[in-house]
């Protein structure tokens, strides 16, 4: 199937009436996500795998990736309202949205976020459209040290990315590697790490992990932030919302420069809408004729990142689908959904579940129009979710993620796993340790054991073998340097502070 | 000074994390490291054992060498974490009671607290939200979607 009947297979799909509504709420959930301050995409997408469990694999996977990029979308109207971050990769429109909402100019503010978003968004959808073919179709040559060396390079840019301490981003991933080895080996079926524990034969649902890790995790961190703003004004009525000839003009490079940074940085693992959002706001602000103006409410400020964040989600959407490499944790928890579906990601992906891939591809296109539909006209209404109390958000929190955890497996001790989990999440948030790499360690860790173990026995034993196939060799030298560079002083610097910067 | 360096998060975090990847290799070792079709379970575990190990060693070190890090110079909010331990225990406590009194009560019992004691609201105020979150999540999932919750003494 070519790429051309394959996009129009795919509207076959996604026009279908029960997907246009399944894209429908998986948006909706995703703004409102978004605009909740402390509940972010991973989280929900967490908690709402358990309903989806019965819903066909495509309905589901549309509604999961609505909630992802829904997420992005509603992310920027905390920023610019509250001059807080609905999602970490909203930090930076803090920077020249809330400044635009000071001086009045919050309609116009919230309306180029909603452009930027849908036109880098549609382009990020395009870009997917044409570099899956080919990269499935290159990684059709993948044998096991390919993916074992493929693996290695995304879980190194992920740790690299993910946090200020490579040390801890490290560890964070060995832990993850740890949980994940807790059950049967599949190879000799010997039991690991059950600590005589029957139920852990199985192995740890990755539920427990995934809600306790963020859901828990991040409301323990709120209720302990205890933050409570006053949310500026919206002006009411879509003319209101709309910007103004110049500030469109202004925008023009903005639009595509969010747009194709945000897709390139996306492809890469561990890249994620936070970097990408701070990438296209420094190149804005580099080529810029004004910035001393960036920072004090120019609308490029707003346009740039936004579109970036937006883009980042096709471009994600490459390595998961082609390879089967998520990179990020909303991504790894997807990986999961179409795993329990009983859909492989991966180079077979195209031939084996068109209608999955295909169809999630063209839902991106209609969920792009559905978020600037909801997203203009509806923001005065959704900005009045930021008044519900959040002493109800949380007891709701913690209901749903119980019945999530349970709903997976049926059993109290899952439950009380959640418990420990949601303390490991909270403490490693204390403590300055990134969540991502252990949620994908976790994901990962199985099929990475699999494909050394299999590397292995096809060369009896001989390590070398893994450096001897060119393209192996090659991702495993990168993933090396990778964790290397930082021990150059002034790359470290650039880390930390692109990192930090965007909290 | 030694109890002021034994509070740094790193440390202690470090050391935990040595202790466990000591406890992996420890593990690791009783299995089949390399059996005559390949690798054994104990090879990919062994592995990852000895670079817990190495790597949190460094992240030790390397906070003793560094000093203090952010955490312990900005000074640890105590009532605020006391905050959110409070919480955690509050909800381990209603999962160790779910068993017995089932999801209803036990939620419910969550919610109140929550909205009451943690963030001091009116009782009044606390039995709504806690009352109205209940029923709402038992008429959702158990009623609506046939998802399955834990039942206590009175079948909900």
């Amino acid at each position: 199937m070519d790429i051309a009947s394959g996009l129009l297979h795919g509207f076959a799909v996604a026009l279908q009436p029960s997907n246009v509504f399944w894209c429908f709420v998986g948006c909706l959930l995703g703004t409102i996500v978004g605009i909740l301050p402390g509940l972010g995409p991973a989280a929900t997408i967490a908690l709402l795998l358990p309903l989806t469990f019965k819903m066909d694999p495509s309905g589901g996977i549309i509604m999961l990736a609505g909630i992802y990029y829904g997420a992005k979308y509603g992310g920027s109207t905390t920023s610019i309202l509250l001059n807080i971050p609905g999602e970490s990769s909203s930090v930076v429109t803090c920077l020249d949205g809330y400044q635009m909402a000071r001086k009045g100019r919050a309609g116009a503010a919230l309306g180029i976020a909603a452009i930027a978003s849908f036109v880098a968004g549609t382009v990020g959808v395009i870009g997917l459209t044409l570099v899956a073919p080919p990269v499935a179709a290159f990684a059709l040559s993948f044998s096991s040290p390919e993916y074992f060396a493929l693996m290695c390079l995304g879980l190194a840019l992920v740790v690299l990315l993910s946090g200020t301490s490579l040390l801890k981003g490290l560890l964070s991933l060995l832990l993850g590697l740890w949980l994940t080895s807790i059950g049967t080996d599949l190879f000799t079926a010997q039991s690991r790490f059950i600590f005589g524990q029957a139920t852990l034969l199985g192995g740890i649902d990755f539920m427990v992990v995934a809600i306790g890790v963020f859901a828990i995790g991040e409301v323990m961190s709120s209720i302990e932030a205890g933050e409570e703003s006053k949310v500026l004004p919206v002006p009411r009525g879509i003319r209101n919302l709309l910007p103004n000839a110049e500030e469109l003009k202004a925008c023009r490079f903005a639009f595509l420069n969010g747009s194709i940074t945000g897709f390139l940085v996306g492809c890469l693992p561990g890249g994620g809408a936070t970097i990408s959002s701070f990438i296209a706001y420094g190149i804005e602000k580099a080529v810029s004729k004004h910035p001393e103006q960036f920072g004090k409410g120019a609308p490029e400020g707003v346009a740039a990142p936004e579109g970036a964040n937006n883009a980042d989600t096709g471009g994600a959407l490459v390595p998961l689908l082609t390879l089967g490499i998520p990179s990020g944790g909303s991504t790894a928890i997807m990986l999961s959904a179409l795993v329990l579906w009983g859909v492989k990601p991966g180079p077979l992906m195209m031939q084996e579940s068109p209608d999955v891939f295909w169809g999630l591809v063209a839902s991106m296109y209609i969920g792009n129009v559905v978020l600037l539909i909801l997203n203009l006209p509806l923001v005065p209404l959704f900005a009045q979710i930021l008044r519900l109390p959040v002493y109800v958000l949380f007891p709701i929190i913690f209901g749903i993620s119980i019945v999530g955890a349970y709903g997976a497996s049926g059993r109290i001790f899952d439950l009380g796993l959640l418990v420990g989990f949601g303390l490991l999440g909270y403490a490693m948030s204390k403590l300055k340790y990134p969540t991502a790499p252990l949620i994908l360690g976790f994901v990962l860790g199985d099929a990475m054991e699999r494909a050394l173990r299999q590397s292995l026995m096809m060369s009896q034993g001989d390590l070398l073998s893994l450096v001897e196939r060119p393209i192996s060799a090659i991702m495993l030298s990168l993933a090396l340097v990778i964790l290397l560079i930082p021990l150059l002083g002034w790359f470290n610097r650039l880390r930390v502070r692109a990192i930090t910067e965007n909290g | 000074m030694l109890g002021a360096f034994l509070k740094k998060g790193d440390v202690i975090s470090g050391a935990v994390l040595a202790a466990l990847g000591g406890f992996i290799i420890t593990q690791a070792r009783a299995w089949d490291y390399y059996t005559l079709d390949g690798p054994g379970p104990g090879f990919f575990p062994f592995w990852y054992g000895v670079a817990m190990v190495a790597l949190s060693l460094l992240l030790v070190l390397n906070a003793a060498r560094t000093g203090s890090d952010g955490e312990a110079k900005a000074g640890v909010d105590w009532p605020a974490t006391g905050r959110a331990m409070t919480t955690w225990l509050a909800f381990a406590l209603s999962v160790g009671l779910m068993d017995f009194l089932g999801f209803l009560i036990s939620f419910a019992l969550l919610a109140f607290f929550i909205v009451a004691v943690i963030f001091r609201r009116p009782f009044m105020t606390a039995t709504v939200v806690a009352v109205v979150c209940a029923l709402a999540f038992h008429l959702i999932f158990p009623v609506a979607l046939s998802v399955s919750l834990p039942t206590g003494p009175f079948g909900f």
